[in-house]
C-alpha cells in the first residue's frame, strides 16, 4: 500500500508542507494527534503532527523541518511520489472545550501543531490569542492561516525582523500580566522553549499544556521508547500524551532522551549527504 | 549412529537424529538462522524412529492436534507433499511451529519413545516438510464457495493469521487489520531472524493472502476505527491483538538512555533491521549489556545484543535456572554462544552519568524461599549482598500485558484485572455479541501454538455463529 503525496511546498527555508492522500486517517483525525510515516522499506518511522486534515478530500497535511537523514530525504520528495507507510491518527486528541480565553504559543516548526488547535479552539467558541515566533521573519510559518484561525495574533522574532524583538514567551507574560482572565495556555515548540515557557506561566493561575516530541517507534504503547516522567510517574508520550500538564513534566529528562542517538544521527546525515553528492539520490 | 534395542517391541531404535546448526563461534557474529534444518536423509532416518502408535499420545500434546504419526508415515514413504498437506489440515503455520514451538513440553513431551530414550523430533520433521514446500512454492488451497459474510480480524499475529486462514477456507470474506507496517505480530517484530527468518513469516502471510484474506497494515483499531464501528461493518470480529505492552520494573534509573524494553530493542533489531547498515534504524550497540528476565524474550534480546557486537552480555534473573520459563534449547544455545547467566540476582537500581547514559546496574543476590501460588519457589533478597554490574545497555524483559488501545470505543467488552479480554475457553466468545478473542490478549503472554489453537477454535465458533445469524 502506498500513500501518495499530492502537494509539496517549501514554506520557509528547510521547512516543508506536504499534503498526503490518506483517507482513513483524515476521517478519524482530531487536533493534537500525529502520524508516523516511513519513506521506504529501509526507512525509519518518524512521527509528525497532523497540521491539517480534510475529510472530504481524504488528505492529511504535515509540516516538517529538515533535521536529520529522514526529514532531509523526505524534503526531496515531490507531488506524485509515494510514501511506503503512514499510520495514524496517533496520540490522545487535544482536550478541546469551551473554556473562555486560550493562549496558544508556537515556536519554530511548533507553529504547525498549534494551527489545528487554533482552528479547533476557535470552533469550540473560545477567544484564541495566538503567539507565534521564529528566529527571523523568513523562518516564520503559517502566518496567514494563524491570523484567520485566531481572535488575535502576535508575532515575535529573535532578531526583531518582524513583530516583537524577542521571545514568544515575553508576549505571553505581558498578556498574563495584563490581568485578562486566561483559562489555558498551550505551548508547542522546541523542548527548551516549552520548558522556559512553562516556567514563565507557572506562577499564574492558568492551566499550562505542552505537546512533547519524545523519540518514538510504534506510537501505540508497544515499545516504551517514548517514556517521559510526568508528575513523578512514567508515561508513554504516544498514548498518554502527547499533551501533558507542563508543570509536571520532567523536561531535563525529555531533553536528555532526545539526545540519545545524536552521534548516530550525525553520522547518518554525513553518509546521506555524501551519497547525494555522488548522485546516488 | 548408535543403535539401542527397544525393550518391549524388540524393534531397533536409533538415537534422535541431531539437528545441523551453525557453530556457536560463527553464529554469534551473524543474524543467520542458527539451526539449518534436516536434510532428506536426516528426515528419513528420524521419521523411521516413529512407532506409528495406534493411540498416539504425541497428538494429545499438540494444542492443534496435528496428525503426527500420519504425517511421519508419509515422510517414510517419501511423500513429502502428502506429509505437508496432512500437517496443514490442522496447522496453517508449520514452518513457524516447527521452529519455535516448545516441543519439549508439548508434542514431544508425550511421545512414548521419550520414556525409555529420546522422543521423536516431531518439530524438526514438521519444519522439514514445511521448508520442502516453501522451496517448491506454496499452492493456493481450495476454499469453499463465498458465503457473503464478512469477518474482521484485528491483529496479524499467529492467533489472527490462523483464525483468518480457517475462516477464509470456509468461504467467509476476511479482512485483517494490523497496527504495524508489517503482518506477523511477535513473529515479525519479536522473535529474531536467527531463530525465525522473516522470509518464512512473509511467505506464510502470502499463503494466507492467497486464501483471499485482505491484509491491511498501518490500521489501528481504537484509532482509525473503533471496535464498535467494526461490529457495524462486519458480521463478526476476531480479536488477536496479543500482549504487546511492556512492563517496566519501576526502579530508579529506568528512564536513562540505553535502557530498553525488550519490545523496543527487538522491534528495532528485527522489524526495523538495525543490524543491517542498509537500514536507517538506530539502536545502541552496547559493549556491556545486561538483560533482565528469564524467558524466551530475554534469551532473544541477549543473543541479539551479542550479535550486534557486545563484549559481554549477562542475563540477570531473580530465580534459579530450573525456574527459567525459556525453552531449554534457547538457554543451551545462549550458553554455547557465551551469554553469562547471573541467576538468583535482581536489579534494584540503574546508575548513570551526568549525560544520562547508563554506567551500571546495581543488583542484589536472592535466595529461594517457600513455593508461591504458581508452585515455583519465590525469591527473597539476601540482606547486604548488593553489587554493581558495569553496563551501557540494559534490556528489560520481565513480561508484557495486552495493549489497551483496542478498548477505546468498545462498549461492553469485558476485561479482567490483568487487562486481558475475558473469553470462553472453547469458543473465544467474549461478552460482546459477535466479538471473539484468542491468543495472548486472552491468556497473557503465552506461546505461538496456543495462540494458533485459540484462533482455530474461534474460527470454528465464528463459523457456527454466522450460520445461526
Ligand atoms: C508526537 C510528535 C510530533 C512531531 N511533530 C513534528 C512536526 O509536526 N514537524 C516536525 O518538523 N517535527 C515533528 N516532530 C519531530 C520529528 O519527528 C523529528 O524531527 C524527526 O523524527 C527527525 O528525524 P530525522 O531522521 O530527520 O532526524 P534525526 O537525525 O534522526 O534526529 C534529529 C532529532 O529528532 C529527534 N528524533 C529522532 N528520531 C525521532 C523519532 N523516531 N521520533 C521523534 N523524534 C525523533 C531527536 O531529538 C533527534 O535529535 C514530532 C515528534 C513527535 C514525537
Ligand atoms: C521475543 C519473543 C520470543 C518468543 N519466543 C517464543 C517461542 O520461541 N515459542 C513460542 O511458542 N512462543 C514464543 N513467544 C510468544 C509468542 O510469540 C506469542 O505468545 C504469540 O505471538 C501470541 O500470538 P498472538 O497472535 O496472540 O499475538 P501477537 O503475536 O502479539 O500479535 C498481535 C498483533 O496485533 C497487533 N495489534 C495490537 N493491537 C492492535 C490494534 N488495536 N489494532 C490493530 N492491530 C493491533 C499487534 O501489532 C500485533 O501484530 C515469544 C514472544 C516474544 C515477544
Ligand atoms: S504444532 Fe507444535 S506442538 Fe503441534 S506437532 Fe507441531 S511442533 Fe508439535
Ligand atoms: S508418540 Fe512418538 S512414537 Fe508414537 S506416534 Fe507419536 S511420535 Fe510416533
Ligand atoms: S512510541 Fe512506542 S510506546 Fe510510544
Amino acid at each position: 500500500m502506498a500513500y501518495r503525496i499530492l502537494e509539496k511546498e517549501e514554506i520557509a527555508p528547510s521547512v516543508h508542507r506536504m499534503v498526503i492522500d490518506a483517507p482513513d486517517v483524515a476521517k478519524a483525525a482530531k487536533a493534537g494527534q500525529f502520524i508516523i510515516l516511513r519513506i521506504d522499506e529501509r526507512g525509519e518511522r518518524v512521527p509528525l503532527t497532523i497540521a491539517d486534515f480534510e475529510e472530504e478530500k481524504g488528505t492529511v497535511t504535515v509540516i516538517f523541518q529538515e533535521m536529520g537523514k529522514t526529514t532531509k530525504q523526505l524534503a526531496k520528495l515531490s507531488a506524485g511520489d509515494s510514501l511506503e507507510d503512514l499510520v495514524g491518527p496517533l496520540g490522545t486528541p487535544a482536550d478541546i472545550r469551551k473554556l473562555g480565553t486560550v493562549i496558544l504559543v508556537g515556536g519554530g516548526v511548533g507553529v504547525a501543531p498549534i494551527y489545528p488547535q487554533a482552528k479547533a479552539y476557535t470552533g469550540a467558541g473560545n477567544r484564541v490569542i495566538s503567539i507565534i515566533g521564529a528566529r527571523n521573519k523568513d523562518l516564520l510559518i503559517l502566518e496567514d492561516d494563524m491570523e484567520k484561525a485566531s481572535s488575535e495574533l502576535y508575532i515575535a522574532t529573535d532578531d526583531g525582523s518582524k513583530g516583537h524583538h524577542g521571545f514568544v514567551t515575553d508576549i505571553m507574560k505581558r498578556i498574563l500580566d495584563s490581568g485578562e482572565k486566561v483559562a489555558r495556555v498551550v505551548i508547542i515548540g522546541p523542548p527548551i522553549m516549552m520548558k522556559v515557557g512553562a516556567g514563565v506561566a507557572s506562577p499564574y493561575d492558568v492551566e499550562i499544556l505542552v505537546s512533547l516530541n519524545s523519540i518514538m517507534v510504534d506510537g501505540t504503547g508497544m515499545c516504551g521508547g517514548c517514556r517521559v516522567t510526568v508528575g513523578g510517574e512514567t508515561k508513554f508520550t504516544c498514548v498518554d500524551g502527547p499533551e501533558f500538564d507542563a508543570r509536571k513534566v520532567d523536561f531535563v529528562q525529555l531533553m536528555n532522551r532526545l539526545a540519545m542517538y545524536r552521534g548516530e544521527e550525525a553520522k547518518a546525515v554525513e553518509k546521506y549527504e555524501e551519497e547525494c553528492r555522488c548522485g546516488l539520490h | 549412529m548408535q543403535e539401542v534395542q527397544g525393550e518391549k517391541t524388540g524393534k531397533t531404535k536409533k538415537e534422535r537424529t541431531p539437528m545441523p546448526e551453525q557453530p556457536a563461534e560463527e553464529r554469534r557474529k551473524n543474524f543467520n538462522e542458527v539451526t539449518l534444518g534436516y536434510t532428506k536423509e536426516d528426515a528419513l532416518a528420524e521419521a523411521s524412529r516413529c512407532l506409528a502408535c495406534k493411540d498416539p499420545k504425541c497428538v494429545e500434546g499438540c494444542p492443534v492436534n496435528v496428525d503426527i504419526p500420519g504425517f511421519i508415515q508419509l515422510i517414510c514413504e517419501e511423500n513429502f507433499e502428502g506429509a505437508i498437506e496432512k500437517i496443514k489440515a490442522t496447522n496453517a503455520l508449520p514452518a513457524i511451529c516447527g521452529r519455535v514451538c516448545p516441543q519439549e513440553t508439548q508434542c514431544e513431551a508425550r511421545c512414548v519413545l521419550g520414556k525409555k530414550s529420546q522422543p521423536v523430533a516431531i518439530g524438526r520433521l514438521e519444519r522439514f516438510c514445511a521448508d520442502y514446500e516453501l522451496v517448491k512454492g506454496v499452492e493456493a488451497p481450495e476454499v469453499m464457495p463465498p458465503t457473503g459474510q464478512k469477518v474482521a480480524v484485528v491483529g496479524s499475529g499467529p492467533a489472527g493469521l490462523t483464525a483468518a486462514a480457517d475462516l477464509a477456507k470456509l468461504g467467509h470474506k476476511v479482512t485483517i487489520f494490523e497496527s504495524l507496517h508489517r503482518a506477523g505480530g511477535v513473529l515479525s517484530y519479536g522473535i529474531p531472524e536467527f531463530r525465525l527468518p522473516k522470509e518464512i513469516v512473509r511467505q506464510e502471510v502470502e499463503y494466507i493472502k492467497k486464501l483471499g484474506v485482505d491484509v491491511k497494515p498501518n490500521y489501528i483499531i481504537g484509532r482509525i476505527k473503533t471496535l464498535d464501528e467494526l461490529c457495524d461493518d462486519f458480521d463478526a470480529v476476531f480479536l488477536g491483538t496479543g500482549a504487546g505492552l511492556p512492563n517496566f520494573m519501576r526502579i530508579e534509573g529506568e528512564n536513562l538512555n540505553g535502557v530498553y524494553s525488550a519490545n523496543e530493542f527487538l522491534t528495532r533489531v528485527n522489524l526495523m533491521k538495525a543490524y543491517d547498515p542498509e537500514y536507517d534504524t538506530t539502536v545502541r550497540h552496547g559493549k556491556h549489556v545486561v538483560v533482565v528476565g528469564g524467558g524466551n524474550v530475554a534469551m532473544d534480546a541477549a543473543r541479539s545484543a551479542l550479535r550486534l557486537g557486545a563484549d559481554e552480555v549477562s542475563i540477570v534473573y531473580r530465580r534459579g535456572e530450573d525456574e527459567m520459563p525459556a525453552r531449554r534449547e534457547e538457554v543451551e544455545h545462549a550458553k554455547e554462544e557465551g551469554i553469562t547467566f547471573r541467576l538468583l540476582t535482581n536489579p534494584i537500581r540503574i546508575h548513570g552519568d551526568e549525560k544520562f547514559n547508563i554506567t551500571g546496574v546495581e543488583c542484589i543476590k536472592m535466595e529461594l524461599g517457600e513455593p508461591d501460588k504458581s508452585g515455583r519457589r519465590s525469591p527473597v533478597p539476601v540482606e547486604g549482598s548488593g553489587f554493581l554490574i558495569p553496563a551501557d545497555v540494559v534490556i528489560i524483559a520481565i513480561g508484557t500485558s495486552p495493549n489497551p488501545i483496542i478498548f477505546k470505543g468498545s462498549e461492553g467488552l469485558e476485561q479482567n484485572r490483568r487487562g486481558t479480554v475475558v473469553a470462553d475457553e472453547e469458543t473465544g466468545a467474549t461478552s460482546k455479541c459477535g466479538v471473539f478473542a484468542g491468543g495472548d490478549v486472552v491468556t497473557g503472554a503465552a506461546t505461538v501454538i496456543s495462540a494458533m489453537g485459540a484462533g482455530k477454535k474461534a474460527a470454528k465458533a465464528i463459523d457456527a455463529f454466522l450460520k445461526e445469524k
